[in-house]
């Protein structure tokens, strides 16, 4: 017999209002406004544009806040939030080639045309915590260099004139690009099906998965051949308009990892790649995901796979924030009903072992019952 | 004709790339200065939905989705007939609606001009100067490598 079980309406409710109440915090304080977070707490709002997958710094600083500043949380209530809009359509591939650079660096050419621009890093800081930062004193403007523009084309196509490195990854001429918000994942995959998931996945996880395949499990071998910050154009095909409709722009970070590369059965050797794009200003999340996507291509490189990073459906299955906290957190709602069945099937089992051990014993311990 | 079409079809492109690009507050502002007029028949929205951004495998080899982004469109017609578009990043629904008057009026060859110098203008301008600073901050940032000679010769 099953007995549906209800309660904790109350409960839940009041929890909520304590939850508000413990958001907002001292109310000596002033509350936060969310042009703030976009503002000052800018890397953070990237971060959860990026693994929200939606572009809206608005959306991203109301969702940190609501979530008190728990970074998943506020992916999750982003993702939420896309799933009520509907679809416009794709947009024309953005050109990162055209980018209004912020930051750009080379790892393997010191001379590259355009040069090396460091754009505002937190490289070469001494990471000693900064005690004017929190007496809010004045910040100077920074300084400005007036130069003219210059082209800024992105080393691959300075690697491609000697041919020893691989071309932009290609796919089939008639080849649609998957998209893993419309279709399930299916194993294997496609590269381009496999860049979307880890462009909205987990930094920590590609970090740490990246880190090991620099420590040797899966070894790539990567240099940073560039890091470009900036803003891309975005455009949209639409029928009543003759022309592609211009949306406005995104910052996008692009990461070019290149790694050299034996050969193989499949493959002379020369350099490979793995690639990055990111939105925002997302700079560890970029290298991170183009070391995983050069790992991931094992099978296509014709690489042994022995290592964590390589698997494509260990790491694209785990690599969603989301969904990896949907199922840790659900353990802890109600699984009464689950746990009697299985505390019973316990006490039952437990019963025959005893009895199979020792059944002496049992039989004495029943008669002093008795 | 098929030249000065081509010209015309990217001076519109412009124009609505500008609308685009600015703030709400820019338009409404330099709206109100200029007394463009705000009483349309809206044909479509303003509504909000997502477009899906795509990228490039390595830079420019085959297309990925990257991820979505929030976008605000709007279709107006004017009392003179003229349809005016406007698609735009973001939630502002005032933006992409005068956007969308702006784009009709434009079209409107009696009206282009006083668009283009009242509102266009003074947008790209300031879109071009926040660029230029931009430009400017970033270029002061960048390495310039000198070489230490070391040894006698």
């Amino acid at each position: 017999m099953y007995v549906a079980v209800k309660g904790g309406e109350a409960a839940i409710a009041n929890a909520h209002s304590l939850l508000a109440d413990r958001r907002r915090g001292d109310r000596s304080v002033p509350a936060l406004r969310l042009d703030q977070i976009v503002e000052q707490l800018a890397l953070g709002v990237d971060r959860v544009m990026s693994e929200g997958s939606l572009y809206d710094r608005e959306l991203a600083a109301l969702a940190i806040v609501q979530a008190r500043g728990d970074m998943i949380e506020a992916i999750f209530l982003v993702r939420a939030y896309r799933t009520t809009l509907p679809r416009f359509g794709y947009s024309k591939p953005i050109d990162t080639g055209a980018m209004r650079v912020e930051r750009r660096v080379s790892a393997t050419y010191k001379d590259l045309p355009g040069g090396q621009l460091l754009g505002p890093t937190f490289d070469y800081t001494h990471r000693l915590l900064d005690p004017e930062l929190a007496a809010g004193a004045d910040v100077a403007e920074p300084l400005r260099r007036e130069t003219e523009a210059q082209a800024m084309p992105r080393v691959s196509a300075i690697l491609a004139h000697e041919g020893l490195i691989e071309p932009d990854g290609e796919m089939p001429q008639d080849h649609v690009p998957g998209d893993i918000t419309r279709e399930p994942l299916e194993f294997p995959m496609a590269r381009d099906i496999r860049l979307q998931a880890l462009s909205r996945g987990d930094e920590g996880f590609l970090l740490a998965l990246g880190y090991s395949t620099q420590r040797g499990y899966a070894r790539n071998h990567p240099f940073v051949g560039e890091i470009r910050i900036g803003e891309v154009e975005l455009e949209l095909d639409v029928p009543e308009l003759p022309f592609a409709a211009p949306l406005g722009t995104v910052r996008v970070t692009e990461c070019q990892m290149v790694n050299q590369f034996k050969g193989s059965a499949k493959a002379p050797p020369q350099f490979t790649r793995g690639y990055g794009l990111v939105f925002g200003q997302s700079e560890r999340k970029a290298m991170a995901m183009a070391l995983c996507d050069r790992a991931l291509r094992a099978s296509e490189l014709g690489e042994d796979i022995v290592a964590a990073a390589q698997d494509e459906e260990f790491v694209i299955s785990h690599s969603d924030n989301v969904q990896a906290t949907g199922f840790v957190e659900h353990l802890k709602l109600p699984h009464y009903v689950d746990f009697q069945a299985e505390l019973d099937l316990v006490r039952r089992m437990r019963a025959e072992y005893e009895a199979r051990e020792d059944p002496a014993k049992i039989e004495e311990k029943r008669e002093a019952a008795e | 004709m098929r030249g000065q079409e081509a010209r015309d079809q990217a001076e519109r492109k412009a124009a609505m790339a500008t609308l685009a690009q600015s703030s709400g507050d820019d338009i409404v502002r330099l709206w109100n200065e200029a007394g463009l007029p705000s009483q349309v028949e809206l044909l479509r929205g303003p509504e909000t939905g997502l477009v899906t951004l795509r990228g490039r495998i390595g830079g420019d080899g085959a297309p990925f989705n990257v991820g979505e982004a929030t976008v605000t469109r709007a279709t107006v017609r004017l009392p003179s007939g003229q349809v005016g578009h406007c698609y735009a990043l973001g939630r502002d629904k005032q933006k992409a609606k005068l956007a969308a008057i702006a784009d009709a009026l434009w079209q409107d060859p009696a009206r282009r001009t006083e668009v283009e110098t009242r509102l266009i203008a003074p947008l790209r301008s300031a879109l071009t100067t926040a660029q230029e600073k931009r430009h400017a901050e970033t270029a002061a940032t960048k390495v310039d490598f000198f070489t230490m000679v070391r040894g006698e010769d």
